[in-house]
């Protein structure tokens, strides 16, 4: 049995930077040893994980909000013809506001608490996600609908029977995106002005010059954004088994090993 | 068993792109027969049938449907397409279930289970009752979609090129099961197989022209399935062919 796949590029990609510090012989304040990151990781972990917890609710409760909102959005857009003629370019103008640019004023109105945060990740991710939803909605197969119509099927019925199911694949990308996403938002969120969450913590390590304790934070995070990732990947396969995955070749065995 | 009746479609008119492909058409469907149209692609065949259907949404259709019992033929077709259309997130069972699954009343009941069941091991896919339609080849999932328009019990069938995507074998094993399954409905069949046509229909009709007629119906001799090797039908094949070519019989 050979070891996974995300264990042989962890391993590499550190060996990589410990070379980097040997052979360009970078201070520890600079850029300090993956050893040296480990051991702050280690006696500093109440702290993180006190952190990563606050960032990780945050995460979790902006993806929960922007992939229902976005949901609805979509299921309206499909439903209201009217409505979209008059929403669809209202939400392609909201895109082109950065973001970031918003964070301060949601600071503002929401006060320095999660909610902001949560408010970041959400809108982050509504627009990737609504726009997903309502692609996969909209490309049901006519064949699908027709073949509904002659069953007698309703309105209603077609949209929560026929048309939902078939955009779960178009649904699924949405939410992948959404998962790779929101911890920027979350992130950005923290930044702009907070007293817990990982954003926080490497905002004032780094200003105190504690660059171990801020790749520590940033190892964190990034293994908050793997597993959420790999999760929600995990959760599409298993909703959609009948999307064909044409890097799953039954022939080719060798290559999935690391994939679910 | 399903009760048939006649059906009449009167003054039927299809423009596409302000472009007439035929008007003031008629065409009978009697009790319990087959009637097979053949015609070249764009004629307007697979319209007609939608309109039938009560789905042509493509082009615009108009037309009288005259039932014998002098109610509306709407909800009373089951439309089989040259795709099979079985929903992928669905199991074999639900598939051919899916009339009850789309009409939301206390549910699917054990007896309409029973029957789902049944005519699956008619189809003879009776193991695959629990199969995702992405494990079965298309001969299969073709016959799925047999067992699913059968378990609507509507008293007209209309079927679009059922067989044309497959290969000649499975095609000529599909057309028995579905004459041996059929025998009882009416039947409206559009398709580009004389041979096809002529094994399994009561009529057979030909669609064409500028714009475009029926012709008089043909009227294969004997019971239905024919043979391939039967002298009749290859007879009428020729000459249905020289019909389609625009050529004098």
């Amino acid at each position: 049995m050979t070891p996974p796949r995300p264990l042989l590029i962890a391993l590499g990609l550190t060996l990589l930077w410990q070379c980097i510090i040997w052979a360009t012989k970078t201070p520890p304040y600079i850029l300090p040893s993956p050893l040296r990151v480990l051991d702050t990781l280690a006696s500093q972990l109440p702290l993180l994980l006190h952190h990563g917890g606050v960032t990780l609710t945050e995460i979790l409760l902006g993806l929960i909000c922007g992939v229902l909102l976005g949901l609805s959005s979509a299921l309206i857009l499909i439903t209201w013809g009217g409505l979209r003629r008059w929403l669809l370019p209202v939400l392609v103008v909201s895109q082109s506001i950065p973001v970031f640019a918003l964070a301060p004023i949601l600071m503002l109105w929401l006060g320095y608490g999660m909610a902001s945060k949560v408010a970041m990740a959400t809108l982050i991710i509504y627009f990737p996600v609504t726009s997903a939803c309502f692609d996969g909605l909209r490309q049901t197969p006519t064949g699908y609908l027709k073949l509904a119509r002659t069953l007698g099927a309703s309105r209603l019925t077609l949209l929560l029977k026929i048309r939902l199911p078939a955009a779960l694949p178009a649904f699924g990308s949405g939410l992948r995106v959404a998962a790779a996403v929101a911890p920027i938002g979350a992130v950005v969120g923290e930044w702009v002005g907070s007293s817990t969450g990982l954003g926080y913590l490497m905002l004032n390590a780094n200003a105190r010059m504690q660059v171990d304790l801020m790749f520590a934070a940033l190892l964190m995070l990034a293994v908050i954004a793997i597993m959420l990732y790999f999760l929600i990947d995990r959760l599409v396969r298993h909703l959609t088994p009948w999307q064909a995955d044409t890097t799953l070749n039954p022939t080719n065995t060798d290559t999935d090993a690391g994939l679910g | 068993m399903v009760n048939s009746l006649d059906i009449r479609l009167e003054n039927a008119s299809l423009s596409w792109r302000q472009h007439c492909v035929f008007s003031a058409l008629d065409l009978e469907l009697p009790a319990g027969k087959w009637t097979s149209i053949l015609g070249q692609s764009g004629v307007g065949k697979s319209s007609l049938l939608q309109l039938l259907c009560g789905i042509a949404d493509e082009a615009q259709v108009q037309g009288s449907i005259h039932c014998s019992d002098g109610k509306p033929l709407t909800g009373r077709v089951a439309w089989m397409a040259q795709d099979d259309l079985l929903l992928p997130w669905l199991s074999v069972l639900d598939n051919v279930l899916l009339e009850a699954r789309l009409n939301p009343r206390k549910g699917i009941s054990h007896a309409e289970r029973e029957r789902a069941r049944y005519l699956l091991a008619q189809v003879g896919l009776a193991d695959q009752a629990q199969s995702s339609p992405a494990q079965l080849s298309g001969g299969q999932r073709q016959r799925v979609a047999l067992a699913r328009t059968l378990f609507q019990e509507r008293p007209l069938v209309c079927m679009d090129e059922p067989f044309s995507a497959l290969d000649a074998i499975t095609r000529l094993k599909l057309q028995d099961l579905a004459a041996r399954l059929l025998a009882e409905c009416s039947v409206l069949m559009i398709t580009h197989d004389p041979l096809e046509a002529l094994r399994l229909s009561d009529r057979v009709l030909v669609l064409q022209g500028h714009p475009a007629r029926l012709s008089t119906a043909i009227e294969p001799p004997g019971p239905t399935p024919r043979q391939v090797t039967d002298s009749e039908v290859l007879r009428l094949q020729g000459r249905l062919l020289e019909l389609l070519r625009g050529e004098p019989s």
